[in-house]
């Protein structure tokens, strides 16, 4: 778990300091603290971002959930637009009695909000919020993220399971059903980017796709539009958010897998969620829209001439030109992904809720195949595109592949010339190798 | 320092919970031990900087829980009092072959000579000027230009840290050697005695047998309805 880490950076800049203040025989000391220092630093900027985000979505969701249904949605806390709303929501739900029902498993009735939030958080660790701005550099950050995005469904079956209330339990089994089916297709269709760039790690999935909108892997091929907005569904889906929101179907289930639950931990029951419709959407913003790049061709330009500028000004080793960037396209970033979790909340208002086994069909009859022919199409396009006269495997854009490749490989210096597909890996290994 | 430390915290709570699994006896609290100590497991893989193995670990072993929880919800549904008892025969059954084990691995454990493999290890044999030049193969401006202008202890640490950041890459290996290239194995070797194999055969073969087995377990599985001779199911 490393790569270049920005924590790397802080706790060279940290240890540097502090050495000059203790004695050099304590040097691995100092590299210690110097660690556990920028370890903090950077954990806490994730948790705050963890935490902020959600509050401003539970804000904008009862907004646009008033403006939709012709209300006003909260104007009092916090000025003319309700801005404080969910922090005086959380100050009350903190205030709120803890109960634990006389029948519920208290064990795991205690721990299982704590495990959806954690794996909720992990997903936050390895997404990319700008080039290089990242907790772990992860080489299989995609992967890795599917990966703990799957585990936030324990929470829920462990939650449903131990409050010993039989509405509960169906809202978890049903949970599980829809998460075990939904993996699937959500697979499919993020293979299809990670097919395109011939990568799996995400900052260099971002990278690709700079320089215009055009570049963005959604216009790539027709496959690739339709599998974002096929991802984006299942995405939708796999966050339990409406119109899937069957765990929680308060119509049928009075709340679902959290029924039993109240006060803090149903509150962070609904951090987690909200934090993972940010992930979500900043998973398919990385994949399909680009990432951190704007699309447009002048704030781009302006942007990589600042890269680079003010190399070591206020500290050694700091390159001040791209600390601005980052902030910028690390705000561009969010902005995408709110975009997305916008457009959750708007379906959640507009549609209604469908039934479990309507749930289910939509899943394994329709968007499973349908994912399973795009990654087919996706897969042939480059190959079709190569044979029918153009003679480049991509219709517009730059190439994303060089064609031939000269690769070090293992650290051991060779030529290897290699077939095409074989030099799209090699390829991309190589550029995230330089990076 | 922090590493030893971190190992051992997630050591102590892979055996720990692996051994709460056999200690408790309902199954929904066993599965919940079996996800700490599998999460443990994948946790040691990343400090191992076995990304990938770390990730997979996750995905198919402790996602795979899921399913061990909802059979062990439905099982134990109607109360959550269910306890799971076992004879004294399972008993000697199950600790004769956990010892069995245990004596296996601990065999192999002895006989690896851990010194001749320490030397082997790519990251260890990285001089700092092996650093240095691909330092400078790779357009890494501005750790280059840092690294660069100082000598001495602190190229150390940059080769330290170009270690650090080298070992995580993993997917790189893995995805080549699954392809057939085999680098590491293949370069030096004398002509004719031919290339080493790769994976991607056997893998297909494996993964069209699961596809079936998927299949046929869908198959047999389905709710079966009746069909009645002349009526048109109307659902």
């Amino acid at each position: 778990m490393n790569g270049p880490l920005a924590a790397l950076t802080i706790q060279q800049f940290l240890a540097d300091q502090l050495a000059s203040y203790g004695s050099p025989d304590r040097a691995e000391f100092i590299g210690l603290i110097a660690f556990v220092l920028a370890g903090l630093v950077h954990a806490t900027l994730l948790i705050s971002l963890f935490a902020v985000l959600p509050m401003v979505y539970i804000w904008m969701e009862r907004k646009v959930a008033g403006r939709i249904q012709d209300r006003l949605g909260p104007t009092r806390v916090g000025g003319k637009f309700g801005w404080l709303q969910t922090l005086a929501d959380g100050i009350k739900l903190i205030q709120k009695e803890d109960l634990i029902p006389a029948s519920a498993d208290a064990m795991i009735f205690r721990m299982s909000p704590y495990l959806a939030t954690i794996a909720s958080f992990a997903a936050f660790m390895v997404l990319p919020i700008a080039d290089g701005w990242v907790g772990v550099a992860s080489e299989c950050g995609a992967f890795l993220i599917l990966a703990l995005m799957s585990l936030e469904v324990f929470g829920i079956i462990l939650a449903g399971y131990s409050s010993g209330s039989k509405w509960a339990l169906f809202g978890a089994m049903r949970e599980a059903a829809q998460m075990v089916s939904y993996e699937i297709p959500m697979a499919i269709c993020a293979l299809i980017p990670l097919v395109i760039a011939g990568s799996l790690n995400l900052q260099v999935i971002g990278q690709m796709q700079s320089g215009g909108a055009w570049n963005w892997f959604v216009f790539h091929d027709p496959f690739a539009f339709i599998a974002f907005f096929c991802y984006f569904v299942v995405a939708t889906a796999s966050v339990k958010r409406a119109p899937f929101d069957l765990a929680e179907a308060e119509s049928e289930l009075v709340a679902g897998f959290h029924t039993e639950y109240s006060g803090f931990r149903w509150s962070i029951f609904f951090l987690a969620e909200y934090a993972s419709m940010f992930a979500v959407s900043g998973i398919a913003v990385l994949l399909f829209l680009g990432g951190w790049e704007t699309g447009l061709g002048f704030p781009e330009a302006m942007l990589s001439g600042i890269r680079g500028v003010g190399q070591d000004v206020p500290i050694e080793g700091f390159v001040l030109g791209n600390y601005i960037a980052n902030i910028f396209a690390a705000k561009v970033f969010i902005l995408k992904a709110s975009l997305l979790v916008f457009v959750q909340i708007w379906v959640r208002w507009t549609l209604p809720r469908l039934r479990i086994d309507q749930v289910m069909t939509t899943c394994l009859k329709y968007l499973v195949p349908i994912s399973c022919c795009l990654f087919l199409g996706a897969v042939f396009w480059p190959l079709l595109l190569a044979s029918s006269g153009l003679e480049r495997p991509i219709l517009f854009g730059r190439a994303l592949v060089p064609p031939a490749v000269a690769s070090a490989v293992g650290g051991v210096q060779s030529r290897v010339a290699i077939g095409s597909q074989v030099g799209s890996a090699v390829a991309t290994a190589d550029r995230e190798g330089t990076r | 320092m922090i590493e030893q430390l971190l190992f051992w915290v997630f050591a102590i709570l892979t055996c720990g919970a692996a051994v709460a699994v056999v200690a408790t006896q309902n199954v929904v609290r066993m599965a919940f031990w079996l996800i700490v100590s599998l999460g443990s497991v994948s946790a040691l893989f990343f400090l191992l900087h076995a990304d990938f193995l770390g990730a997979a670990q996750l995905l198919i072993y402790v996602g795979g829980t899921v399913v061990l929880l909802v059979f062990g919800v439905m099982l134990t549904a109607s109360g959550s009092s269910v306890r799971i008892k076992t004879s004294p025969a399972e008993a000697f059954v199950g600790a004769g072959v956990g010892l069995l084990l245990l004596s296996v691995l601990l065999f192999s454990v002895t006989s690896v000579e851990w010194d001749d493999l320490e030397s082997r290890l790519p990251t260890r044999n990285l001089s700092p000027a092996a650093i240095d030049s691909q330092r400078e193969a790779s357009s890494d401006a501005d750790v280059a230009a840092a690294g660069s202008s100082v000598a001495g202890p602190a190229r150390e640490a940059q080769a330290a840290l170009a270690a650090r950041t080298q070992a995580g890459r993993t997917v790189r290996q893995l995805g080549l050697g699954f392809l057939g290239l085999r680098p590491d194995q293949d370069l030096n070797r004398p002509e004719g005695e031919g290339l080493s194999s790769g994976y991607l055969l056997p893998f297909e073969i494996v993964s069209i047998h699961l596809l079936v087995v998927l299949v046929g377990a869908a198959y047999l599985a389905r709710a079966k309805r009746r069909v009645v001779a002349g009526a048109s199911a109307d659902l």
